[in-house]
Parts: structure tokens; C-alpha cells; sequence
């Protein structure tokens, strides 16, 4: 093991390199995936008809396919039928689908989690469907829901490593070219990029440990 | 559209795939909840260095990316001198991995129990592990079972990082069989049933063991 070769300056920065990358995809998929889930929350948890069917099929057949599988699938399949996109095009169209679909899960569970004496109420007092929606239950939902997403952003953080397989240049790739050069340096590697995500991923936990709690 | 004789022409390496994928899930199933008890029983047992082990692993393990663990099982161990095949390193990479989320789901479970049963256990006579063994344990499977189910079903889904290491599973025979007949869409696609063939049951039987575990309550 070569510490001292491994964690050269050059390396480190190459790392932070990666590190960027993963941050900034994980960063817009997490927002775009945010957008998309509210509305197909929304459109489940209003049950209108046909849409929420052909909804629930597609986000069920999306939970359970393997991430993995979506990313060769934007990346290989979609240029088979005329669409070639980059792979960081590709990286984030393959977590955005696989995020909103989760994402829509946990909007719908926040939703539901409102009482629904709110929603008669609001009518009652002469509010439309759209406006109870607006300013009544999203307001109170979207609070229940920030520690579920900051875990899924979590998740998400660390998915973004499977883009490895399409050679996108984040950490994990970065870390992968680094080992190539020597043996000795994977181990030191590994050991760094683990600490990388880390970091990151667990003092995200506590802020949404730490929100969990405020709520309660 | 799709081109069906991609599925029978190919039909054993589809099986062999979809036969790896089941056993290597099933295998780090097995492995993950000997090891997810062990870990679990270690955060909540009365000794503080082991509750502090059992938290360091599970909160370590959750926060790194599996495929950093498999890839420190396929590529780290051999730089150490211990050389694995991909499917037994993918497969213990996917045990270490899944071990920490279903400790923290026996742990929930145990912690489900009210406390006021250890206290009569043990005020009976029972040692802490009698006590664990034939009062707690017994009570926290049935709340354990659903989100054990819902682990299972993400382990077939992470099952899937094999297939970047060739571990033999479908995602790796997908990616063999669409380098032979130079077609990806289609052969994706059948790879995409055969997972749906695994986890939309299960998720159908997670539902209904909630709602059923949701009424009884």
C-alpha cells in the first residue's frame, strides 16, 4: 500500500474533480426528479381517472427495475431508436426517472398523511379544489416530507457512483483511473473516496435527523 | 418493435443470468440477516462498545455507495493478495452492504416491543439473551417481516451491480448477449421482465403484509 503516492496532490484534486461531478448530477437530478415527483404525486393522490392508473403502472414498473438497468438504457438502448444523448445527458435523464418515481411516492405519502378533514374544511369555506391544494394541504405536506428526501438525495448521491458503467467522470470513475496506475494505490483509494461520500452523506443524515426531530 | 427471437435464441443465457441474479440475492439474503441480527442485537445489547461498533458499521455502510463496497471486495482484496471471482465478491460485497440496512430494521423491530416485556422476562429469571430469544425476538419477526420484504426486493435490484464486475448475472448476460447480436433496446427490455418477473411479486406480497400487519394493530 502506497499512501504517500496515492494521496498525491494531483490525485486529490482529480478526486474533488469527480467529487464535483457527482454533487452537481446528483444536485440537478434531485431538483428536476423533485419537479416531476410533486406532479405525479399530485395527480395520484387526486385519483383522476385513467391518468392515475397508467401513472401508478409506470412508477410501480420503475421501483422495481434496477437503477443500473435504466442507465444502459439511456445510454445504449436510446440510441438505438435515434435518441444519442452524452453521457452526462444520459446519467441524469436515468436517475431523474428513477428519482421521480420515488420521489412521487414519498409527495403521495405526505399527502395522504394530511387529514382529510382539512380538505372538507377548506371546501366548506368556499375554496376550489386547486386553491385547498395550493394553500392548505401542499404547505403542510411538503413539510412532512423534507427528512424522506433528504434520505433520497442521500440515496441518490450514492447511486450516482453506477454511472461508473458509462464512464461519466465522477468520484467513483475518477477513483478507477487512479487504481489503474498502481496496484498499490486501491486500496488508499478506496479508503479516501469512501470518507468523501461519507462525509457528505452523513452530515446530511443528521440534518434531517435533526429536522425529523424539530417536527416531532 | 421488439424482436422476439432475441428472447428465444438466447433463452439459456437468459436463464443462467436470471438463475445467478436469484441466487446470488438469495445467498446475500441469507448472509445480510445473520450478519443485520448480529449487528443489531450489538446496538441494543447493555455494553457501550458494542453498541458503538454496531452504530459505526451501520452508519458507515449506509452512507458509502454499494459499488464502492463491491468493488473494495473485487479489486481491493486482490491488492491485498486475496483473489475472489466476481460472482463470490459481488455477492459478499451485496452481504456487507444489505447487512447494515436490515440491522437497522431488526433494531426498529426489537425496539417495537414493549419494554415493559424484557422487564418481566428478566424479573422471571430469564437471562438477557433467554429473554431476546424467547420473548423479544419471537414478537419483533412479525413487525420485522414487511420491511425485510421491501429490503429483499432493493437486494434483487442491487443484485444488479454484479453485472459491472461480470458476476454472471443478468445484467452481465444482457450485456453479452447484446454484444453478440449487436442489439441493446430489445435485449434490455427482456432483461428489464426478468427483473419485474422477481420484484413486482414480491412488492405486491410487501403490500399485503402491511396492510394486514397495518389492520391487526
Amino acid at each position: 500500500m502506497d499512501f504517500i503516492g496515492a494521496y498525491s496532490p494531483i490525485h486529490l484534486k482529480f478526486l474533488l474533480e469527480g467529487f464535483l461531478v457527482t454533487l452537481e448530477v446528483a444536485f440537478i437530478s434531485i431538483v428536476l426528479s423533485f419537479a416531476i415527483g410533486i406532479v405525479i404525486g399530485v395527480l395520484r393522490y387526486a385519483r383522476i381517472p385513467v391518468v392515475a392508473h397508467v401513472l401508478a403502472v409506470g412508477v410501480e414498473t420503475i421501483r422495481n427495475l434496477p437503477l443500473l438497468l435504466i442507465i444502459f438504457f439511456t445510454y445504449f438502448a436510446l440510441p438505438e431508436v435515434g435518441m444519442k444523448l452524452d453521457k452526462l445527458y444520459a446519467a441524469i435523464l436515468a436517475l431523474v426517472i428513477f428519482e421521480s418515481a420515488m420521489l412521487s411516492e414519498i409527495v403521495r405519502s405526505g399527502l395522504n398523511s394530511i387529514e382529510k378533514g382539512q380538505i372538507e374544511a377548506a371546501r366548506a369555506s368556499g375554496l376550489t379544489y386547486m386553491q385547498t391544494m395550493w394553500h392548505i394541504i401542499l404547505p403542510q405536506a411538503l413539510r412532512r416530507m423534507v427528512p424522506p428526501i433528504v434520505s433520497q438525495f442521500i440515496s441518490l448521491l450514492k447511486d450516482t457512483s453506477l454511472a461508473v458503467v458509462i464512464a461519466l467522470p465522477e468520484l467513483m470513475n475518477h477513483a478507477q483511473i487512479i487504481n489503474g496506475r498502481n496496484v498499490n494505490y486501491v486500496i488508499p483509494i478506496f479508503l479516501l473516496v469512501a470518507l468523501m461520500y461519507f462525509t457528505v452523506n452523513y452530515s446530511l443524515s443528521l440534518i434531517s435527523k435533526r429536522l425529523e426531530n424539530k417536527r416531532v | 418493435m421488439i424482436d422476439f427471437s432475441i428472447i428465444v435464441d438466447h433463452w439459456d443465457m437468459y436463464m443462467q443470468g436470471f438463475g445467478n441474479t436469484v441466487k446470488a440475492s438469495l445467498l446475500a439474503l441469507l448472509g445480510s440477516l445473520l450478519l443485520g441480527i448480529v449487528i443489531a442485537v450489538f446496538r441494543i445489547a447493555p455494553v457501550r462498545l458494542l453498541n458503538w461498533l454496531g452504530a459505526a458499521y451501520v452508519e458507515f455502510i449506509r452512507n458509502i455507495p454499494l459499488i464502492l463496497v463491491v468493488f473494495v471486495f473485487f479489486f481491493g482484496l486482490p491488492a491485498l493478495g486475496v483473489r475472489l471471482d466476481s460472482f463470490t465478491a459481488g455477492t459478499l460485497g451485496l452481504t456487507v452492504y444489505t447487512a447494515a440496512f436490515i440491522a437497522e430494521v431488526i433494531r426498529a423491530g426489537i425496539l417495537a416491543v414493549p419494554k415493559g416485556q424484557m422487564e418481566a422476562a428478566r424479573s422471571s429469571g430469564l437471562t438477557y439473551l433467554q429473554a431476546m430469544r424467547y420473548v423479544i425476538l419471537p414478537q419483533a419477526i412479525k413487525i420485522v417481516i414487511p420491511p425485510l420484504g421491501n429490503q429483499f426486493i432493493n437486494l434483487v435490484k442491487n443484485s444488479s451491480v454484479l453485472g459491472v464486475i461480470a458476476g454472471l448475472d443478468l445484467m452481465y448476460f444482457g450485456d453479452l448477449i447484446s454484444s453478440e447480436t449487436f442489439v441493446t433496446f430489445d435485449v434490455y427490455i427482456f432483461v428489464a421482465v426478468f427483473y419485474l418477473v422477481l420484484t413486482v411479486p414480491l412488492s405486491l406480497g410487501v403490500g399485503f403484509l402491511e396492510r394486514r400487519l397495518a389492520r391487526s394493530r
